[in-house]
């Protein structure tokens, strides 16, 4: 068994109709802890969770998308957002949060952390993990 | 890699998006309301039919919910819970579409 | 093997509970070793003695309590989502000055990073949910 196992946090649901993006990413946080090599994927309507603009006030719910902005000070760098569910709900990548990390190997340059990819790719990243956590 | 979906292919899209990254050597097994898209003759099998992957579903599900074994559509494997674990020993992870 | 299992509805509404125990249980039967069963999202209502199903249905969350006992599986509820929904043991309740705790026999209640460690640990993680 490897020390340091690949895991992926398959993310497929919208952020506020439901607890599980939520609660998801409060997963991916104290994983953190564990220094594990980890990404997120973004897939459906997961893609909702990092659109920007949102404001939960009026709802009176708790606004957790400012959370993704702090992923990469945790060193989770790599937010794979699958092409083609952009797409479909007519969504570019100007659409979502401009989520960065600094890179320790580049002297620290800020680097965007969000990489959207189509779903081939996607599926072969994820075939490459250890352990898939859907949310 | 095994997939399992547990969603009716009429009310969600996680059957279509798990065939659409399923490797050639994946299984899929349809488990709770998936086994709906085992019965043949209805739109999904479309979905299914354009998969190379091994395809299973779990047959209290099926019993569960009244279909028979004449009523699956071709190449599809039954197995019991027993059989699910044999297929999560024997591919490396296992994937949810929930 | 060793195999861990996450859950993440509760009981009666969606059938993720079901699977996930008679899977754990033909885990068991088929001799691999079951390293923990994490309860999340609403699964954590699995986790309360204070269910009364009537009589001529299945007590889901008495049965995994039974298989708890008696095949020692660590059924683990996360504490985050276990506060949110009001399942509690008796030190739970005593900080959170709540008078009543609900946990039912076999379960307990820690932090998320039991999920990452059986994730890490096992060598296959089984997610039931909606």
């Amino acid at each position: 068994m490897p020390t340091v196992k690949k895991m992926m946090y398959v993310n497929r649901r919208a952020p506020h109709g439901t607890g599980y993006a939520l609660e998801g990413l409060e997963v991916v946080l104290i994983g953190t802890a564990f220094e594990q090599e980890v990404c997120m994927a973004f897939i459906g309507d997961g893609v909702y969770q990092i659109m920007q603009g949102q404001d939960t006030r009026a709802a009176g719910m708790k606004n957790f998308s400012p959370t993704y902005k702090a992923l990469g000070d945790y060193d989770v760098t790599r937010l794979y957002v699958e092409q083609e569910s952009l797409s479909e709900r007519g969504l570019s990548v100007d659409d979502l949060m401009p989520l960065t990390y600094e890179d320790e190997d580049d002297d620290w340059a800020e680097k965007p952390s969000v990489q959207v990819i189509v779903r081939k790719e996607l599926s072969q990243i994820m075939a490459a993990q250890d352990v898939l956590f859907n949310f | 890699m095994l997939h399992t979906v547990n969603k009716s292919p009429y009310c969600s899209d996680s059957l279509r998006l798990c065939i659409s990254y399923a490797g050639k050597d994946d299984a899929v097994l349809l488990i709770e309301d998936g086994v709906y898209a085992a019965m043949c003759g209805g739109n999904s099998e479309a979905i299914l039919q354009g998969a190379e992957v091994a395809l299973y579903a779990l047959w209290p599900d099926l019993q569960a919910r009244g279909i028979s074994e004449d009523k699956l559509v071709d190449g599809l494997k039954v197995v019991g819970y027993d059989g699910f674990v044999e297929l999560a020993a024997k591919h490396s992870k296992v994937q949810s579409w929930l | 093997m060793k195999f861990s299992v996450m859950v993440n509805e509760g009981p009666y509404n969606h059938q993720a509970s079901d699977s996930a125990y008679h899977f754990t249980k033909a885990v068991l039967q088929a001799g691999h070793e079951v390293f923990r069963v994490f309860f999340y999202h609403d699964g954590v209502n699995n986790g309360t003695r204070l269910t009364t199903p009537p009589q001529d249905d299945r007590n889901v969350v008495a049965r995994w309590s039974e298989l708890a006992v008696e095949h020692k599986v660590d059924l683990v509820v996360c504490v985050a989502a276990a506060q949110r929904r009001g399942i509690a043991d008796a030190d739970e309740a005593k900080r959170n000055g709540k008078n009543a705790d609900n946990i039912a026999e076999g379960f307990r209640i820690s932090g998320l990073g039991q999920l990452i460690e059986a994730g890490i640990v096992s060598d296959r993680l089984v997610e039931f949910g909606d």
